[in-house]
């Protein structure tokens, strides 16, 4: 924050209709969480996007490092019998 | 009976309207984007409300009057809007100062308006009473946030208030028009409004920290097509157009 | 991939195999300054291109003009915030870019320097103006940088009534009285060769567009931009029944284009050095707006800072 005047940055998160979850949407600047919701409301709803918002305050979400993507996640890659074509079930049986 | 009903439609119509011009004069020059935006979003509001009035004024008129007609060719003294919609905006702090007093006035007048006898108000009030609702919870948080937030904001916005408060009694006046429309079932009891505002007024200047000002003389004429001398300025900006093009569609 | 590629090279790679960058990704520090500087120059020209359109606010000249006016300058504010949101992602702060647009050292699009004298300009701005900034926004929303050509999908959803607005307007004034189809004749001569000065110089005269063409920041050069939004145009002209204020345009079968005549660029740098004729009057709306509203910023800070230690002090009485 450079000044007095700067509202800080909230990430917002819409869901569409009921049934889908909450999805990011992008960013907006507001001095707490009452104005940020009714800012996201003016910015990201203007035409029926949403019927539910939620905002979080930017600096309190913690990502994970892009550096550290191998190990977080290319051991999953190597565990196929996680997915069901892992395993051979002959067609007569029908879907399962 | 006829002409009432006209003229209460005009009222409604006419302070959605200039108050709608009012706040399109922010439109990109707000204090911040988000606010700009939502200023605009009430201001579109008020619009689209003036215009469903205006609708409905030109049918009852008849005369091949159209929303548009009613806008751009009426003057000065065939306007009915109360006088404060019409003032300048002032400041930020003005601004929702007066959107405040308005805002708050409306939500009780348009709720009420919800069961007025005539079908075509009440479904207006409908569809209007939304929107309101929001206008008015978002200058009660801006009058709070203003009025408690720093030394200069506070002092600004009491400033306005005391300024704006004799502009507000006319919005509770009765005159002919309102206590026919009244006993008609049509219109709405602007005693018992004026007791519901005062109510609410005085909760939210209490919570902004604010001081609400003495009730003295209070202005009026607006409605009756009296008006200050910003309506003139409003109109010809507004009209100006249509007017030297008068054959001309849009 | 070979072990001595080093860090660029490897960006290179990626970015040409079609992936998105996404904010905290290794990136080479150019890519972000030229992206940060792109992105803010274009969220700068969102936000100073309300005032052209909002110069017609209080005076369009029907209700249902006015509400679509009044919706579209509110989105171009909508655009200037996502465009802003996406430079931040890059560490940028909005209250800084802000500060560069109004001290001057930003730059914005000079098209927004031209005024607005008549209702016919507000419909040659929504075909043309808007027209040519969906032609370079549907190429951004290819763009290599995820938040941004995230930013310019919503975008380029959101413009596709704007164009369409400004083109009904000019419909009307087209198969209107006399004197309007001369305010229209007269907009489309006022707006036409500024329109096609957006899409900035000649590929031979734009020095950085090679590096963004390869870090896939741009998609097409400035010429093929330019062409296209001519070929596209042209007919939409005729149909207004309108004349293009250029004696040299003509159709070339052989190319498949319309040739047309020299641009003058001497006007273009003129308007970006500052003297366009509402230059001075568009920064001051700006620097007005902005001071004007700081007590305002700052009330609300102080509020929520007040609201926020009453909570903390009613959760510890608790």
């Amino acid at each position: 924050m450079s000044s007095k005047d700067n509202w800080k940055i909230w990430e917002i998160f819409i869901r569409s209709r009921n049934g889908l979850s909450h999805k990011h949407v992008g960013s907006l600047h507001a001095p707490d969480a009452a104005m940020a919701i009714k800012n996201a409301r003016d910015v990201y709803t203007r035409r029926s996007e949403g019927i539910s918002i939620w905002v979080v305050p930017s600096d309190e979400i913690t990502a994970s490092s892009p550096d550290e993507s191998e190990p977080l996640f290319t051991p999953a890659d190597n565990k196929v019998y996680r997915h069901p074509t892992f395993y051979e079930i002959p067609d007569e049986v029908g879907h399962m | 009976m006829k002409d009432q009903l006209l003229q209460y439609t005009l009222r409604l119509g006419d302070n959605a309207l200039i108050l709608g011009q009012r706040l399109g004069e922010w439109c990109g020059h707000g204090p911040i984007l988000e606010q700009d935006i939502a200023l605009t979003n009430i201001a579109l509001d008020q619009l689209g409300q003036a215009r469903l009035l205006m609708q409905y004024a030109a049918e009852q008129k008849g005369e091949g009057y159209t929303e548009d007609k009613m806008a751009f060719f009426r003057d000065v003294t065939e306007y009915h809007n109360c006088l404060m919609v019409e003032l300048k905006n002032g400041d930020w702090g003005r601004t929702i100062a007066r959107q405040f007093l308005f805002d708050t006035y409306n939500y009780f007048f348009y709720t009420a308006l919800l069961s007025s006898a005539d079908e075509r108000l009440k479904d207006i009030a409908q569809k209007a009473i939304k929107e309101i609702t929001y206008h008015a919870q978002w200058s009660a948080e801006w009058l709070i946030r203003l009025g408690d937030g720093t030394e200069e904001s506070h002092r600004r916005v009491q400033e306005s208030l005391n300024d704006l408060w004799e502009w507000t009694g006319e919005m509770f006046m009765m005159d002919e028009v309102d206590k026919a429309m009244l006993e008609a079932g049509i219109g709405v009891d602007l005693n018992r409004i004026k007791e519901q505002w005062d109510q609410k007024v005085s909760q939210i200047i209490e919570m902004a920290t604010l001081t609400k000002p003495e009730d003295g003389w209070m202005q009026s004429g607006g409605k009756q097509g009296e008006h200050s001398e910003y309506l003139g300025y409003v109109l010809a900006e507004m009209q100006h157009l249509p007017r030297m093009h008068p054959e001309a569609e849009w | 991939m070979t072990k001595e590629m080093n860090l660029e090279e490897r960006f290179q790679a990626y970015v040409d195999g079609e992936n998105k960058v996404e904010p905290k990704d290794w990136m080479p520090e150019k890519y972000r300054k030229t992206l940060v500087r792109q992105i803010s120059q274009h969220a700068h020209s969102e936000v100073v291109g309300m005032l052209p359109e909002a110069n017609w606010i209080t005076r369009a000249p029907s209700l249902r003009r006015k509400v679509a006016l009044l919706a579209k300058v509110q989105d171009e504010a909508g655009h200037g915030l996502y465009l802003y949101s996406a430079a931040e992602t890059l560490g940028a702060d909005r209250m800084d870019l802000v500060e560069d647009l109004l001290s001057g050292k930003a730059k914005y699009s000079s098209i927004f320097n031209y005024p607005t004298p008549t209702w016919a300009d507000i419909g040659a701005i929504g075909w043309l103006v808007d027209g040519a900034a969906i032609a370079n926004q549907v190429m951004l929303c290819r763009t290599s940088y995820g938040p941004y050509s995230r930013a310019m999908v919503r975008i380029c959803k959101e413009e596709s009534f704007h164009q369409r607005q400004g083109y009904e307007i000019l419909m009307s004034l087209a198969k209107g009285t006399p004197a309007q189809k001369k305010m229209a004749q007269e907009a489309l001569n006022r707006w036409w060769w500024p329109s096609l000065m957006m899409f900035g110089p000649t590929d031979d005269n734009s020095p950085n567009s090679a590096q963004s063409m390869k870090w896939k920041i741009k998609r097409k050069s400035n010429d093929e931009l330019r062409q296209e939004f001519i070929d596209k145009t042209v007919p939409q002209a005729e149909y207004l029944g309108l004349t293009v204020p250029d004696k040299n345009l003509k159709w070339n079968e052989e190319r498949g284009h319309y040739d047309f005549g020299t641009i003058d660029w001497e006007e273009f740098y003129q308007v970006i050095s500052g003297n366009g004729k509402c230059n001075k009057q568009r920064m001051k709306a700006r620097q007005d707006a902005h001071n004007a509203g700081a007590w305002v910023r700052e009330a609300a800070n102080a509020y929520a800072e007040k609201q926020a230690a009453r909570k903390a002090e009613e959760g510890s009485a608790a």
